[in-house]
């Protein structure tokens, strides 16, 4: 357990180390770092300060190792765009993508599931290609044409445009079902496949066997062992959450990191741009790092090794 | 006093299967505290028979005619919600991977709970009852054991574990389908020892489905043989053990008892010798770093044209042992020689070489061939490796085809559509093609049904006899190194245990090991009959 | 073995063959140049004599817009399904036919593509670089690789472990023998299903780029391109969205059905029972 654990441990910091030093690398041979880091409008001075805490004249080594401190610090370069340290720009519009994000994760697991369940419960049944259909039909409807479809629906039938006010019921529900209907798709149908699988598993037919009934069956047994897969699922979905807020976000005008990101690119706000970048990292590194750690609570066969 | 009684029972197939029904006018009773052994290998529709009197049938197997009487009562219709009341109750039934049929994610204690709990017993009763019952199946520390998951049990504290649970509420009758067939020899006596004694005390009738005669000689009352849903033969357990009358029952028999003709060594030289091999596996990373000390010692001579098997139960090494030899592993330690030649480090041409002398034929008859490639090619290939044109390793795949006992016109034809025990000799042939000195079977009749185990044994002594290779035969089942070695090698936990001439170790073994291994094995009084 | 096409299959087959024909052949539908603007005919709705679909703000005829679109559209989600898929599966194997240091480092690659979604490495980058086309292609080149390679290492490590590469070992045979011989054309199915699950990816990553204008550039047009174009003027002018993307759509949704029909016929698992 202990091995495990130090091994997961390891096995991310790792990777957070390869993304840094790649993100360095990028930047260090697009252009002038110092430039793109310092704020704006900067006097010459300020950038030349830039320079020698990168260390631009020194081997290429210790300006690795001065940018990995200068991260330490907590020193992520100032935004272009606004002039503030790129901290808080992304720390500003963070809390509106977290309830984007959580809404829509939300709503993909309170209907995603149930629907895979239903459908491997009826399986070849007609509600089972129903629900089937409807993942593949998730997973293919590009969420930027779900989202225009919404606002002109919005603006035809309800005469307003979806997304203007935050704080009205419509306008978090329908960002929040474009960004979750993929995954809505995709936890239908991972859902019914382990649970397919479970139902047929020989521990089910052993407790038939002995008199379990099938609804006891269903809920003690194949429903636990059914979700074990599905917290890997759900940690790898988050990849896809953050990649489809940022779209989402640019559809309906969502004041959240995935606009600010967009933005930043555009502008080539590059420290942004790179907080940005290692927030995500970390965000997913975290979030994988955490489905590891679950299983040991949740699955005793790990839990020994 | 009768307690299962079937009456000319047929079960139906699916359309489009290789006959219409599954189980066809079988007819058997149980009696109280008797057990009925109902004997038939693979496709023989023993399992169906159990799942229809559990009620378990699934949808596409529908009971087309006869019934099925318990205590004097027809039994509900399949899959009616009145079964749940009477399993565990009045009937239950254990599988044969007592592991897989236990939640991995609960403890053993609430498991067995659970089924007393949905049959209506208050907590307290509850509690005291997966006590005793884990009591009486004697479990190690029942208390710690209860607080387990199924994953921390070994395969015979599982089965036992299982069997607790099946008794927990004293059934009438249990079924045990190939209860030990997954288990080591010696967990196996212990399991089937069990069972007899919880059917002592306990009156409880037992339908113990099995494909091997040995067990059923131990422990049947009666015994019902099946083959391709039909009951072939049906008796009292003595006289029918005795004196068989359909050739199929004698045909399973033979399989439980044969032996091998003792051989003198003709040719004593040599041909291939391991002296003290020892091989450590490693794997892991810098914080789990593992050392798993397979093979410890082992020394050994392959005498020419004589076959030696390698007898040990699973984890003993035997298989580790055989990639060792085959040079597929290479040795942590120890010396290996062919034909009094050092072979331990050999490399590049000189081993490719080798490679043609010595060949393997391995376990599973299904994954050893690439599903793309025709049979013909798989047996080819070999020849044209070693550099022969394509019409010589044609002609001799062809002629090796029909040796092996298929037609030559199958050279073209893929995998997927042979059985397993044809697909074994497509292995054997291919292994063959390269005229080796030596032939490795690993395991290689293990995944087969007895009777065609029975065939390709024959196959392979047919083939010794005719071309004069030298054979190393691991395996777990005694009764097969019984049937094909003339010399021996008894192995446990990586260690040779004990090593000599077969009939003499089988007749007076000298190592405690293995006379525990051979007590363990089922069927002694029926190999005393047939050595009478 | 007769192949039984369900009928949904049967239509999506059937779009696909159509949309590859629009995208070569849809330009001579119209009599006009995918640039040629023209000022008078500004925001013609679909039906207007001479602009059966419809012009955009430039006065730009969308039939031949949509056609050029497709062709671009097409052309990036295969190349660039084509260099993940052959990256991915070559690390991938590599990795499981080396083992050691190389695998490791592979792997640790893996887990750092796993740990960013592609589109934000593609943001991240195309805020560094100047946007070029072929950047662009490599970009989406890039996605899913981590898929196949880890695919590719699982089914190659478990092939290596199947009785027949071992026999074929014991034959004398070389490892490339085993590795083209025996191992590749067992996994190549593996490679070929996720191909499928891929490229719908693909396209929506090209799309989705286009559509937050950070993808196929003007003059050049995709069709996320043109949805990102037509994006303002949703309410008045909703032709200029919803026929590209409808396309896409229709698109991705074809490809995924034959992706997942094909997977449920080419499953290995399935076929050696």
């Amino acid at each position: 357990m202990i091995s495990y654990i130090g091994l997961r441990l390891i096995r991310a910091v790792v990777t957070l180390l390869i993304t840094i030093t790649l993100v360095f690398i990028f930047i260090r041979f697009s252009g002038d770092p110092a430039a793109a880091l310092a704020p704006p409008d900067a006097p010459q001075e300020v950038i030349d300060q830039y320079r020698e805490a990168l260390g631009l004249d020194k081997p290429l080594w210790s300006q690795y190792t001065a940018y990995l401190g200068q991260l330490l610090q907590g020193d992520f370069g100032y935004s272009v765009h606004t002039g503030l340290p790129s901290v808080q720009v992304f720390l500003a519009r963070l809390p509106s993508t977290l309830f984007l994000g959580g809404t829509a994760l939300a709503v993909a697991l309170a209907a995603g599931l149930p629907l895979g369940a239903i459908a491997a419960l009826n399986r070849g049944k007609p509600i089972d290609r129903l629900v089937m259909g409807f993942s593949v039909f998730a997973f293919a409807l590009p969420n930027f044409l779900f989202g225009l479809v919404i606002i002109l629906i919005g603006a035809l039938v309800f005469q307003t445009y979806i997304g203007s006010n935050p704080d009205s019921f419509l306008d978090v529900v329908f960002p929040a079902l474009t960004l979750g209907l993929a995954s809505m798709g995709a936890f239908a149908r991972f859902a019914r496949s382990s649970l397919l699988e479970t139902i047929n598993a020989p521990f089910m037919v052993a407790a038939e066997a002995r008199g379990i009934g099938r609804t006891r069956r269903l809920l003690r047994h194949a429903v636990p062992n059914a979700s074990i897969p599905l917290v890997t699922l759900i940690g790898l979905s988050l990849g896809g959450l953050i990649a489809g807020s940022i779209v989402t976000e640019q559809v309906f005008g969502w004041p959240g990191v995935g606009q600010l990101l967009v933005r930043s690119v555009a502008t080539r706000d590059i420290a942004t741009v790179q907080f940005i970048v290692l927030a995500v990292a970390v965000t997913m590194i975290l979030a994988n790092l955490i489905v590891d750690l679950l299983y040991l609570v949740i699955d005793p066969r790990i839990r020994s090794k | 006093m009768t307690i299962l009684s079937i009456n000319n029972l047929s079960v139906g197939l699916p359309d489009g299967g290789d006959r219409d029904l599954a189980v066809e006018g079988v007819t058997f009773s149980v009696g109280k505290g008797e057990t009925l052994c109902l004997v038939g290998e693979s496709g023989s529709g023993k399992s169906v028979v159990a799942q229809a009197v559990m009620g378990m049938l699934p949808l596409q197997l529908p009971v087309k005619s006869g019934n099925i009487e318990f205590m004097g009562a027809p039994l509900p219709a399949q899959r009616d919600p009145a079964y749940l009341a009477m399993r565990s109750v009045r009937m239950a039934m254990i599988f044969q991977d007592a592991g897989a049929s236990l939640d991995p994610l609960q403890r053993v204690g609430d498991q067995l709970e659970e089924i007393a709990l949905v049959h209506g017993i208050d907590r307290a009763t509850r509690k005291k009852m997966v006590a005793d019952i884990l009591d009486a199946v004697h479990l190690p520390d029942p208390k710690k054991l209860a607080r387990a998951y199924p994953h921390q049990l070994s395969g015979g504290q599982a089965q036992r574990v299982v069997i607790a649970a099946a008794l927990l509420l004293n059934p009438e009758l249990l079924i045990a389908d190939e209860p030990t067939t997954a288990l080591d020899v010696t967990t196996q006596a212990e399991i089937l020892e069990l069972i007899e004694e919880l059917r002592r005390d306990r009156g409880t009738a037992v339908l113990f489905i099995t494909h091997d005669f040995g067990v059923v000689s131990d422990i049947a009352d009666r015994v019902v043989v099946m083959r391709k849903g039909e009951v072939v033969e049906s008796g009292e357990a003595a006289p029918l053990l005795r004196n068989p009358q359909h050739p199929y029952t004698r045909t399973l028999l033979a399989a439980a008892t044969s032996r091998a003709a003792p051989r003198d060594a003709v040719d004593k030289s040599a041909v291939m010798t391991a002296q003290n091999i020892c091989l450590t596996y490693k794997s892991g990373g810098p914080f789990n770093r593992r050392e798993v000390e397979a093979v410890k010692d082992v020394s050994l001579t392959l005498h020419k044209g004589r076959t030696t098997a390698v007898v040990g139960e699973s984890g003993s090494g035997k298989s580790s042992f055989a990639r060792c030899l085959l040079r597929l592993e290479d040795v942590t330690s120890g010396t290996l020689t062919f034909e009094g030649r050092d072979i331990t480090h050999l490399e590049g041409a000189e081993m490719q070489a080798l490679r043609k002398r010595i060949q393997v034929v391995l376990q599973d008859p299904f994954g050893a061939l690439n599903p793309r490639r025709t049979i013909g090619s798989a047996i080819a290939e070999g020849p044209i490796i070693h550099g022969a044109t394509r019409a010589d390793a044609r002609a001799k795949a062809e002629n090796l085809l029909e040796m092996v006992g298929l037609t030559p016109q199958a050279y073209d034809r893929h995998p997927h559509e042979f059985s397993g025990g044809q697909r074994q000799r497509i292995c054997i042939a291919r292994a063959l093609a390269l005229d080796p000195d030596v032939l490795i079977a690993d395991e290689s009749v293990s995944a087969l049904d007895v009777s065609i185990q029975a065939q390709v044994l024959a196959l392979f002594r047919d083939l010794q006899q005719r071309l004069g290779f030298t054979m190393l035969f691991i395996t777990h089942d005694l009764r097969v190194a019984a049937a094909i070695a003339d010399d021996l090698l008894v192995m446990q936990n990586g260690r040779a245990v004990e090593y000599g001439n077969a009939a003499e170790i089988f007749a007076n073994p000298s190592q405690d090991y293995t006379k525990a291994l051979l007590a363990a094995a089922p069927g002694q009084d029926l190999t005393a009959v047939s050595a009478a | 073995m007769k192949l039984q096409i369900p009928f949904v299959v049967k239509c999506a087959m059937g779009f696909v063959a159509l949309f590859v024909a629009f995208a070569i052949f849809g330009q001579w539908l119209s009599p006009y140049e995918f640039r040629e603007t023209s000022l008078l005919n500004r925001l013609k709705p679909p039906g207007t004599e001479g602009y059966i679909l419809g012009t955009d703000a430039r006065g730009r005829d969308v039939l031949v817009r949509l056609a050029v679109g497709a062709q671009i559209t097409l052309i990036v989600a295969i190349v660039g399904t084509v260099i993940g898929a052959m990256l991915g599966s070559l690390l991938g194997i590599i990795a499981a036919a080396k083992r050691g240091w190389t695998e490791n480092a592979i792997v640790a690659a893996i887990d750092v593509q796993a740990s960013l979604p592609i589109i934000v490495v593609a943001l991240f980058v195309l805020a560094m670089f100047d946007n070029s086309f072929t950047l662009f292609l490599l970009l989406i080149g890039l996605t899913g690789w981590e898929v196949y390679a880890r695919l590719m290492r699982g089914a190659v490590l478990s092939a290596k472990e199947h009785g027949y590469v071992t026999a074929v070992r014991a034959l004398g045979a070389s490892p490339a023998r085993i590795y083209l011989g025996h191992i590749l054309p067992n996994v190549a199915s593996i490679a070929l299903v996720q191909f499928t699950i891929n490229l719908p990816l693909t396209i929506l990553l090209e799309t989705a780029l286009s559509f937050l204008g950070l993808g196929v550039q003007p003059p050049l047009t995709s069709l996320g391109q043109m949805m990102s174009e037509g994006r303002d003027r949703l309410l008045t002018a909703w032709w200029l969205t919803l026929f590209p993307g409808t396309i896409i759509f229709l698109l991705a949704l074809s490809v995924s059905l034959i992706g997942d029909w094909l997977r449920d016929h080419l499953d290995p698992t399935l076929k050696s029972r």
